[in-house]
């Protein structure tokens, strides 16, 4: 039963020691402000990674997440500004359009039994390039209803809880539901566990395997989604590479990334314990940016060798 | 040519020989090239090197041509890279730190390959040893390999002038661009490794049953060890091209998703993602092909941006190809006609 826990308990004391040595060195770790802006600031890497845990359980990856953040803000960018669409219709489109990115990848994984990263490494590059094709500037957005709900917010203290973070965790909270109390996520589980037997045991592996990749993709663009609120612009250069700290903040969540085993809760405290460095990074002003880097990859060894530890502990036993 | 036995018999009716499909992609790339731009064949010599579009392509595929060379035997046992992209930072880093002090030539360069090949030593044993999976185990590399490269050029966009290192890219050999000599060289070089022992043999059978191989006597965790160096000492080789042909090293830039070009390459060659047999050769015109398409959008005026698409869509329509179900549809479909008559 320890060890079930033991990876999603490695992460959770992690965090709190990580918080504590934040908090010790300056105080301001414990105000509503820093921890309001971890939440604000983390938000869109935190939607995009409980995606990314649906698919990471189920056996899979989704590469494509950062182009689809990236065409999602220049496709609302160029409908606002462009086009005169009002921001919700835009936000409607995005997700529309995100879901069949989604659908479309999880039927060639699927119907072609073809690799999961490499489909989705076509289509990081088919997307980043439409969106190239759209704009390769910078769109800012100016419209009084985005600024309406940037301004949205409940204060508590002297710090606020953004629009943004409410989103983010309600994701969250939605995913955890999903995945732990729902059939479908008992199916992806057990895709992941061991895709013959779940055929066997009449789980609609087809279907299950096209909605995982649509709820990244559509995940991925309600991030857009919060980035474009977040930056109120659109770029078609923007989040390089977050399909990394996605994929990192699932692995040293402690979902392992063979699939079958995860939770829902080690994906958020992955993405804090990443914000959480990088507030500290900036915080403390003479450890340079690129220690965030190597810091979190030496989390991601450590939490891949001690999943290799357990699974073989466990095999010999 | 050695067959594996899911290609042969009578589940391919229509049986070409190997490479024609690669070798006429290149052919109907270059031949689109030329009617959109008609001096795309012109070669002049200007301060003793050759110039010219076609030129170009082999010397600006030169880097992604020698990073496919390192990722085809990886790619043969089963596995996968990631971390070449970063190696290239690295390695770039690691020469234009050195260029600024007085080290000789040699020095620089051998250090900067021991470099790469120890980042390949690093993925191997992860893969070999620890027994992770390759892409798992070379993503922790591909994140952390920036961050190592700002390390060691501090963060900055570090610029040199050191004729010992300027050679490597900027020089000409009998009016042959040195680059292009280097890709030469390392694809003898591979061929000898693998073809020329019986390394070659081992990388494919490992991939194609590791358990199996390993019984039979094969040391495949020693053979993913030197797969993976092997690799890695091919990045370093892209890395020295690619920071001597800017004089600098930017840690952020250098070699972003090239990591995707040299996978594509070898695709493109006809080796299988899932493993087995590989060839060297056509892992190079996959990198000839590519380059052709990114010169040819280049001279005829399209956005360099439209690559991307262009890319994706041929890499889509190549994975169909390989699909193992696809594969199995069509050649139900072909023994059905083949009943109907």
């Amino acid at each position: 039963m320890i060890r079930r826990y033991l990876p999603l308990l490695a992460t959770l004391a992690l965090l709190v020691i990580g918080y504590v040595i934040c908090a010790f060195e300056f105080k301001n770790f414990l105000s509503f402000r820093v921890i309001g802006n971890l939440l604000t600031d983390n938000a869109f890497l935190g939607i995009t990674a409980v995606g990314m845990t649906f698919a990471v359980i189920s056996g899979g990856i989704d590469l494509s997440v950062g182009s689809v953040i990236a065409f999602t803000t220049i496709l609302i960018a160029v409908l606002v500004q462009w086009y005169g669409v009002h921001p919700l219709a835009a936000f409607a489109v995005a997700l529309a359009v995100g879901a069949l990115i989604g659908a479309g990848m999880g039927s060639i994984i699927h119907y072609l039994r073809l690799p999961p990263f490499i489909v989705t490494l076509t289509g990081m590059f088919l997307i980043r390039g439409i969106s190239f094709q759209i704009s390769t500037e910078s769109i800012g957005i100016d419209h009084e209803f985005y600024a309406t709900l940037t301004d949205f917010g409940l204060r508590i203290g002297r710090g606020k809880l953004s629009l943004l973070a409410m989103i983010m965790l309600a994701v969250v909270a939605a995913g955890t539901v999903l995945l732990h109390r729902m059939r479908f996520g008992a199916n992806v589980y057990a895709i992941g566990g061991n895709i013959a037997s779940a055929k066997l045991m009449g789980v609609p592996v087809p279907s299950t395997t096209v909605r995982i990749y649509m709820l990244s993709s559509t995940l991925a663009a309600l991030a857009g989604i919060v980035f474009s609120l977040y930056t109120t612009a659109g770029n078609s250069l923007n989040c390089v590479g977050v399909e990394l700290d996605a994929i990192a903040s699932v692995v040293i969540g402690g979902t392992l990334l063979t699939g079958g085993y995860g939770f829902m809760v080690g994906t958020l405290a992955g993405v804090l314990l990443q914000g959480l460095i990088q507030t500290f990074i900036t915080f403390d002003g003479t450890l340079s940016s690129w220690w965030t880097k190597i810091i979190i990859g030496i989390l991601l060894f450590s939490f891949i060798l001690l999943q290799r530890l357990i699974t073989k502990f466990g095999q010999k036993k | 040519m050695k067959q594996s036995p899911k290609d042969s018999g009578a589940n391919k009716p229509f049986r070409v020989f190997r490479g024609l499909p690669q070798l006429s992609m290149l052919a109907l790339i270059l031949v689109i090239n030329v009617i959109n731009s008609p001096s795309f064949f012109n070669v002049t010599i200007q301060d003793g090197r050759l110039f010219g579009s076609i030129i170009d392509v082999f010397y600006r595929g030169a880097p992604v041509a020698i990073l496919a060379l390192g990722m085809t035997p990886v790619i043969a046992t089963g596995g996968i890279d990631l971390s070449v992209g970063a190696v290239i930072a690295i390695a770039g880093a690691v020469t234009a730190t050195l260029a600024q002090t007085e080290l000789a030539g040699w020095q620089i360069i051998s250090l900067a390959l021991l470099t790469g090949l120890a980042c390949g030593l690093w993925n191997g044993l992860l893969v070999s040893w620890l027994g992770i999976q390759p892409f798992v185990a070379t993503l922790i590399l591909m994140v952390s390999g920036r961050g190592m490269a700002q390390m060691i050029t501090e963060g900055k966009i570090l610029t040199f002038t050191n004729p010992s290192v300027d050679f490597i890219s900027r020089s000409a050999f009998l009016t042959v661009p040195t680059a292009i000599i280097i890709m030469m060289l390392v694809l003898a070089l591979g061929w000898v490794l693998l073809r020329g022992t019986a390394l070659g043999m081992f990388v494919e059978s490992t991939g194609i049953n590791r358990v199996a191989s390993t019984n039979v006597g094969v040391k495949t965790g020693a053979v993913l060890a030197t797969v993976y160096m092997w690799c890695g000492f091919c990045a370093a080789i892209a890395g020295l091209i690619i920071t001597s042909d800017i004089r600098g090293a930017d840690a952020n830039n250098a070699g972003l998703w090239l990591e995707m070009d040299a996978i594509l390459a070898v695709v493109i060659g006809g080796t299988s993602l899932l493993g087995g047999r590989f060839s060297l050769g056509f892992s190079l015109i996959g990198a000839m092909i590519i380059q052709a398409m990114n010169t040819g959008i280049l001279v005829s005026g399209f956005k360099p941006e439209l690559n991307y698409i262009v890319k994706a869509l041929v890499v889509l329509a190549v994975l169909c190809a390989q699909s193992p179900a696809l594969r199995n549809f069509t050649a139900r479909l072909g023994q059905k006609r083949r009943a109907a008559v």
